[in-house]
């Protein structure tokens, strides 16, 4: 039995704090500890792509994280993409394509596609597929969300 | 159904000493963990033993990428991104860097290290045939001290290793080719991204005056654990480039695996592709 631990971290941008069991998996801690349920449990065995967020700035499955590993960390989660009420890049592009269907992916799929634009700001199509390889899409609207993102991409070339 | 967290334990040590010395003090009690991508699927699905872990993760005595004379040494933290990232991985082993490559995805090659991969010891881990290929020798730690083994002595079973409950895997020293070199590596997977290996094979080859003057083969999910296929290089040693003897290496391949039945694959379809992959990469060859 483990003691609780004080998990601090910087979170969307702003330092929070709960206490919690150190091997809860942060996917957990997001969802019910801290009532950011915009990151989805899809597979719960990193194949899935659905839990994805981004920890000290690299893109992890956060089924796959126990807590305390996540300790004074920085973490951003879907929610933390939108900047002062307006949609990101990426998200603006994906109500423009209809690149969520059921949605239960989509914020894996934003939060990967954030990623892949963050280091390759240009992408053909195939870095594209690569840098989305492992987010799955069950509704197999992948076309779209390819235009999203290359959308997202000449949009942003552009400015 | 998850394992069951109340039962779970995760300690930080703050030194390598202090892991060593928990796991000494203790031995068989703390299960190394580092970026969880073996062990927390595991736990996920209810099937996690163990249930108390050491967080290797913060340890900077087992990070980073370095040149050490004639080697490149791998701390055993080094994620499959660093090594996919890694200049002088490109420049000498290739082969390393289609392994990264080709485990998981990017979510998974940034938490994912090669210790882990090793110590994890799947048979049908992506990065051992390409360690094998290119006679990679494991620096082992304890409070007892270090040794070194040869990796391919290090695997002695299916799940089974050269490695004692207080020991860990301090660094993955791997030799760099010199003069002429072919790299070959193959996975034979569902799908590029996230696929567990059906088959995989990887090959380095050191070309002097034409011939076959050293090579190793590793492969991947044909054996209870990575193996070097033996039989295969004997039968294709000090060959000539220009006359391969090609059916006589297919041949000699059976006697190096043990494959299978599983969800992935047939023992028949894993003989005969891997058969295949190895006439593939003598094609290649061939060609240089």
């Amino acid at each position: 039995m483990a003691d609780r631990i004080n998990l601090v971290m910087k979170l969307n941008g702003e330092e929070r704090s709960v206490n919690v069991h150190p091997f809860a998996r942060l996917l957990d801690v997001l969802r019910e500890d801290l009532r950011l349920t915009g990151t989805k449990e899809g597979c719960g065995e990193g194949e899935c792509g659905a839990c994805t967020i981004f920890l000290n700035g690299q893109v992890v499955n956060s089924c796959l994280v126990p807590a305390v590993q996540a300790q004074g960390a920085e973490v951003i989660t879907v929610e933390g993409l939108a900047r002062g009420g307006e949609l990101s890049p990426i998200q603006a592009a994906f109500v423009a394509h209809n690149g969520a269907q059921c949605g239960f992916c989509t914020p894996g799929m934003l939060v990967a596609a954030t990623d892949l634009l963050n280091r390759c700001p240009n992408p053909t199509e195939d870095e594209i597929r690569d840098g989305l390889a492992g987010n799955l899409c069950r509704c197999t609207g992948y076309s779209k969300i390819l235009d999203a993102v290359q959308t997202a991409a000449a949009d942003g070339a552009s400015r | 159904m998850r394992g069951y967290l109340s039962d779970c334990d995760i300690r930080v040590p703050g030194s390598l000493t202090e892991a060593l010395a928990m796991l000494s003090g203790e031995p068989g009690v703390w299960t190394p963990f580092a970026g969880g991508t073996d062990l927390m699927v595991v736990y996920n699905a209810g099937r996690l033993k163990a249930t108390r872990f050491l967080d290797l993760s913060g340890l900077a005595e087992l990070r980073g990428i370095q040149e050490e004379g004639a080697c490149l040494a791998f701390g055993s933290l080094a994620t499959f991104s660093d090594i996919r990232d890694h200049r002088a991985v490109h420049q000498h082993f290739p082969n390393l860097v289609k392994s990264a490559r080709a485990t998981g995805a990017l979510a998974i090659q940034n938490r994912g290290t090669l210790g882990g991969n090793i110590v994890n010891a799947s048979p049908a881990a992506d990065t051992p045939p390409s360690l094998l290929a290119y006679g990679a020798e494991l620096e082992l730690v304890s409070s007892r001290g270090r040794r070194r083994v040869a990796y391919d002595h290090f695997h002695l079973g299916y799940k089974q290793m050269d490695l004692a409950a207080d020991e860990l895997v301090a660094r993955i020293l791997v030799p760099k080719p010199e003069g002429r070199s072919f790299h070959y590596f193959r996975k034979v997977g569902t799908r590029q991204a996230q696929a567990i290996a059906k088959v995989c094979l990887a090959a380095h080859v050191r070309i002097v005056d034409g011939n076959l003057a050293e090579l190793r083969i590793g492969l991947g999910s044909v054996a209870p654990a990575p193996v070097r296929a033996r039989n295969a290089e004997a039968a294709l040693l000090g060959k000539s480039l220009t006359d391969l003897p090609v059916l006589a290496a297919r041949a000699a391949l059976l006697a190096d695996m043990s494959p299978i039945d599983d969800i992935r694959a047939s023992a028949h379809y894993r003989s005969v592709v891997t058969q295949n992959v190895l006439g593939h990469m003598l094609r290649e060859l061939a060609n240089v």
